[in-house]
This record gives C-alpha cells, sequence and structure tokens, in this order.
C-alpha cells in the first residue's frame, strides 16, 4: 500500500525535508515568543515609584523620645529611636510569614499575632519561629529631619551598630 | 449523526423500556439489538469519551463511590455559579469587598449562588483527593493506567490551584492573610524564594496585581486546564476499558468480566449519583452561608493567621522542620514519590482490583493507618512538650536537627517498615507499598486535622472546643 520513495544515498536534502525543517523553525520561534509574552506579562508588575513617593517624611528627630516606637502604617515601618539616640525604620512585616507585626508597649516587644515570633527594639528575634530579624528601611537625617526610603527592605541576619543612623 | 439508525423494522412490536428514555428525544433512543444500541452510543458525542460496554463488577456503587464522576459534576456546578458570580464582582482591591456584600445583599439568590460556588469549590477538594485515593487502593494506577495515573495528579493540584487562588477574590481578613501565609511559605525556596513569592504575589506585598493575576487564573486559565485535563482523563479511562476490575467479578462463558451496557446500566447510576449531590449541595448551601468576614486590613494580622485549610498539613510541617524540609523538600519527596508509584515495577500477578487489594492489604492497611496517626499525634504532642514546641528553626544546627536527622529517621522507618512487612507479614510488594502509602497519608492527615482544629492564638496547640 505505502508508496516508498527510495533516495540513493548522498543525494541534497529535499525541498519537502527542507520546508518541514523550515516550518519546525517557525513553530519554535513561535513557541519561544509566546512564552517570552507570557513571562513578561506574568513578571512581577512593581509600579516604578512616583517622584518622591518612596520616601517618607518622618518629622523632626528630637520630635522622637529615645526608646520610643512609632508606627508609620502609610509607610509600613516602624521608626525605632533607640536608648542612644540613634534611628531604625523597621519593616513591619514578619520575617516568618509576612505577617504585620503590632508593637507592644506593655511588654517593650514586636509580637507578631500568627505564629508567636516576638522581636526587640532593635528588631533583633526574640522568640522563633521567625528566621532573621525585622528587615530595614534606610533613614536618612537632613537637617534635623528624620526621612526613610522605604522602597525596598534591607535584610540582615542580626542587629550591628552600622545600621543604626544618628543626627 | 444522520445515519444512526432509529427506525426498526416495520410491524415489530414497540419494546417496552423505550418510552423512559424518549424525553432525551432525538439524540438518545434505544434500538433493539446491542448491534444499533452501540452505534448509536458510538455516534453520540459525549458518549464518545465513555465505554460502550463496562464490566457489570465494575459499576457496582461501593466499587468506586462514584468519585471521579462526582469530581466532573462539582466542576460543572463552579463553571455555572462561577461565570454568575462574575458578573457582579469587581477584581479591585477597594471593590471586590463591596461587591461581594451587594451581591450577597441585593441580587436575588446572591447569597446562594456564593454558597453553592464556596461549598462545592472545598468540597471538590476533598472529592477529588478521596478519588485518588480510590484509585490507589483498588490498584487503579497500573497497568496501562500510568499516564492516567499522572493526568490525575495534575488535575488535583490544578483543584489546588483553582480553590487557593478563589481564596482571596473575596478580599476579607480570612483571605488576605491566607494569601500572604502561603506566598510568604514559598519565600522559603531556596534561591528562588523572594522571585517565586514576588511572581505568586505579583510585586513586594499583595495588592490589585495581585488579585488581578489571581482572577485571571481562577476564571480564565485555570477552569481552561482542568476541563481539557478532565476530557483527556475520562478519555484514557475508556481506553482503558473503564475502571479497573475487581477480581470477584462474574465471568462470561468466553472467561470475560460479565459485560453491561453503558448505555442504561452506568449512566442511570451517574446520574442518580450527581443529582443526589446537587441536590446535597444545594440544600447545604441554602442552610448554611459561605462566611465572608471583615474587609482586609494589611495592618491587622488576625490571631491565628492561618493558609486555606488544605494547605494546613505544610503549615504544620513548618511549626515543626525547618522552612527549606517543610515547603520544599517533603513536598517534592511526597509529590515524586505519588509520580512514580505506576512505574516501580510492581508484579503483575500480584492481587489488585479489590478495595485495599486482598484481606491481608486491609489487615496491614489497618496496621498502618493506626500506626501512622499514633506516631504523628506523639511527635506533635513531644514537640510541643519537651522540645517547647518550636524551637530556632533557623539556621545551620536547625538544618540537621530539624531536617535532614527527622527526614532520613522517616525514610529509615519507612524502608525498614517494607521489609517488615514483607518478611514477617507475608505482605506482596503492592500490599507493602499500600501499607506505606496508608502510613503517611495518616500522618498527613493528621499534621493538617491539627492545623485545622488544634491550632489557636500564637498558633499554640489548643482543643478545639477552647479555640
Amino acid at each position: 500500500m505505502a508508496v516508498e520513495r527510495v533516495k540513493p544515498a548522498g543525494t541534497p536534502p529535499g525541498r519537502r525535508s527542507f520546508l518541514g525543517l523550515a516550518w519546525l523553525g517557525i513553530g519554535v520561534a513561535a513557541l519561544g515568543e509566546a512564552a517570552w509574552i507570557v513571562a513578561s506579562f506574568v513578571k512581577p508588575r512593581r509600579r516604578a515609584p512616583k517622584d518622591g513617593g518612596s520616601l517618607v517624611v518622618a518629622g523632626p528627630s528630637d520630635g522622637f523620645a529615645p526608646g520610643s516606637v512609632t508606627a508609620f502604617p502609610e509607610g509600613k515601618f516602624y521608626l525605632v529611636r533607640l536608648a542612644d539616640g540613634g534611628f531604625l525604620a523597621l519593616h513591619r512585616q514578619c520575617t516568618h510569614l509576612g505577617c504585620s507585626v503590632p508593637w507592644d508597649e506593655a511588654s517593650g516587644r514586636f509580637a507578631c499575632p500568627c505564629h508567636a515570633s516576638a522581636f526587640d527594639l532593635r528588631g533583633d528575634v526574640l522568640a522563633p519561629p521567625a528566621p532573621r530579624p525585622l528587615d530595614l528601611f534606610a533613614v536618612r537625617i537632613e537637617n534635623g529631619i528624620v526621612k526613610v526610603d522605604v522602597s525596598a527592605p534591607v535584610r540582615r541576619s542580626a542587629f550591628d551598630a552600622s545600621q543604626v543612623t544618628r543626627g | 449523526m444522520g445515519h444512526v439508525k432509529r427506525s426498526r423494522s416495520s410491524g415489530a412490536p414497540e419494546p417496552a423500556g423505550r418510552s423512559s428514555l424518549s424525553w432525551l428525544g432525538r439524540f438518545l433512543t434505544v434500538p433493539a439489538t446491542d448491534g444499533d444500541r452501540a452505534r448509536t452510543v458510538v455516534g453520540t458525542f459525549v458518549l464518545h469519551l465513555r465505554p460502550v460496554r463496562v464490566p457489570k463488577a465494575t459499576i457496582r456503587f461501593t466499587h468506586t463511590f462514584g468519585l471521579g464522576g462526582m469530581s466532573l459534576v462539582l466542576l460543572s456546578v463552579l463553571a455555572l455559579t462561577g461565570s454568575l458570580l462574575m458578573l457582579g464582582y469587581t477584581p479591585v482591591p477597594g471593590e471586590a469587598y463591596a461587591s461581594i456584600e451587594r451581591l450577597q445583599a441585593e441580587v436575588p439568590f446572591g447569597a446562594f449562588v456564593r454558597s453553592v460556588h464556596h461549598w462545592s469549590a472545598n468540597l471538590l477538594v476533598l472529592v477529588a483527593f478521596l478519588h485518588m485515593l480510590r484509585v490507589f487502593f483498588t490498584g487503579g494506577f497500573l497497568d496501562g493506567r500510568a499516564l492516567n495515573w499522572l493526568v490525575g495528579l495534575v488535575l488535583l493540584a490544578a483543584i489546588a490551584a483553582a480553590s487557593f487562588t478563589g481564596y482571596l477574590l473575596p478580599w476579607d481578613q480570612l483571605a488576605y492573610w491566607a494569601v500572604t501565609i502561603v506566598t510568604g511559605m514559598a519565600g522559603y525556596v531556596p534561591f528562588a524564594g523572594s522571585a517565586l513569592a514576588g511572581l505568586l504575589r505579583g510585586g513586594p506585598e499583595i495588592g490589585p496585581e495581585t488579585l488581578g493575576t489571581y482572577y485571571a487564573l481562577h476564571t480564565q486559565w485555570l477552569p481552561a486546564l482542568l476541563f481539557a485535563g478532565a476530557l483527556f482523563h475520562f478519555w484514557r479511562v475508556r481506553r482503558a476499558g473503564g475502571v479497573v476490575v475487581p477480581p470477584d467479578a462474574v465471568l462470561d462463558e468466553r472467561g470475560k468480566p460479565e459485560q453491561v451496557l453503558f448505555l442504561p446500566d452506568l449512566l442511570w447510576r451517574e446520574a442518580a449519583v450527581g443529582l443526589l449531590l446537587l441536590a446535597a449541595v444545594s440544600l447545604f448551601s441554602a442552610l448554611v452561608r459561605a462566611p465572608l468576614g471583615p474587609p482586609a486590613n494589611p495592618g491587622l494580622s488576625p490571631n491565628p493567621a492561618k493558609a486555606p485549610w488544605y494547605f494546613l498539613g505544610f503549615q504544620e510541617l513548618l511549626i515543626h522542620l525547618h522552612p527549606l524540609f517543610a515547603v520544599v523538600v517533603v513536598p517534592v519527596l511526597g509529590a515524586l514519590a505519588l509520580g512514580a508509584l505506576p512505574y516501580l515495577g510492581f508484579p503483575k500477578d500480584e492481587p489488585r482490583g479489590a478495595w485495599f487489594l486482598s484481606d491481608r492489604g486491609r489487615r496491614t492497611a489497618r496496621l498502618a493507618a493506626v500506626a501512622g496517626v499514633a506516631t504523628t499525634c506523639v511527635l506533635i504532642v513531644i514537640d510541643h512538650l519537651l522540645l517547647g514546641g518550636p524551637g530556632s528553626l533557623a539556621g545551620s544546627a536547625a538544618l540537621v536537627t530539624r531536617g535532614l536527622l527527622p527526614v532520613s529517621a522517616l525514610l529509615v522507618v519507612c524502608g525498614v517498615g517494607f521489609r517488615l512487612l514483607r518478611s514477617r507479614l507475608g505482605a506482596t510488594r503492592l500490599e507493602a507499598a499500600q501499607a506505606l502509602f496508608v502510613f503517611l497519608a495518616a500522618g498527613f492527615a493528621v499534621l493538617t486535622a491539627t492545623g485545622i482544629w488544634f491550632r489557636g492564638p500564637g498558633m499554640r496547640l489548643v482543643w478545639p472546643w477552647n479555640a
């Protein structure tokens, strides 16, 4: 039934096999293109920060008492003034699974309601399961005004003095 | 379909039984002879997916409990109610919650339709999982059904994904924080973690992009995958000659299992199960409304914050194991083991097809279930009482003590258990593998139940009535 087309060895590839290959190539290219398009749609669509949008002006530095914690809900951070007068901006998101961590004034710690992680004033872990201290935002003090850059939280493995901003 | 033969030889009396099918009209008539019936069935598109004849022993309800068919019925209910809900829903953070409230308060049957959708979705996760257990326990993943077992696993994952993406849409506290927890779990994947969490959230945290992405996945991509996959899944069952035949099937004179026609014997049973299911879901939804908590507040996490119930087994693991093991190693090992099941070369002469394979299979499975439940309960309580609950789970020491050690211990227990089952209890390879599966599944069920009912504020162990 089937018609065998016997070709002598060494003949160059025929038109059919060339066209077949061409179709295959076009198909692969189309697939790649489609995958590229899908990937670029799926990629996290971070909105570009508007001018000054990522900078939160917290206020004059002497408005924060040493040893105090002030919440900035719009910037999603706590501005901490340590006892020695240094500033830290702590991301309010728990490093365990991302819950919002409230400051508990009575016990002097950040206590996560989801899985009982706790952090001290400097953001260091007091109680697991949190794997690392609270993330930081960069703090600047310009002319006595505290400004916090909330564009990207910075990870750290432990507190150290270099993380503190002093005015 | 014009060639389908509908007329009978002239003068023949109308056989009894035809009239009961007449409502199916011109598409489905029941001609007199088996051959005509077969042609009618083959010529009908829907029935093209199903076998013409099925072994009589397989249509017994307790052989399959109709779980696969139930899944398809629930999928269809979800598609119908879902497309209604889409008409009234606004997938934008500031408006999503209000649109659901409006739908429930002002649209006639709005609350009912949403409840049917909600409860069907939860039931589907359960039914599809039970379906997988049924197929496993009757040996339905062997002998030419390997591909369909894999397709089934993909469908199960797609059902979980569809359910999870739908979980966010009401935009209430429960939805927002459950999705925060699950995407946070994805953040523990090594190297790609924060990129993966960013991908799942569509940005650094849950926001409009997340809602938009989940809405698209939930209403377009996943339903398309599910229906196409389910169609293929059903067709593969047909290709395999119907569901797996139990060994006690009555044989006909040719030594083959006795056959009955799909139409009417099986179809009526399926219709009965489907309609009963519809009635049960409707009744339940009329009595119990789908929950809607307070609107999402990104600044205020509820206590405790939990993932959707079908992911709570993994969240429970996260309390005991290093995140890398709880979120990556254990789930990946589990998925690989499930996927590899058909390819482990189980001997063809070992008994299969009956529930739990054999009497010995039933005994060993029971033993394994008790062992799995007991071991997991004891381990959870020990971890809580003696080790003081979750110790430090971070760092390289925990990687060993809370990861490598317990997981290797589990693998050793499984290996030794397999040997003992084979040598002491005389189990076949299939029966021994079944017992291990039961042991692990029972453990996972206990983890899930603990996460749902026994974890209170701060994820501390509590009694359900104190929670």
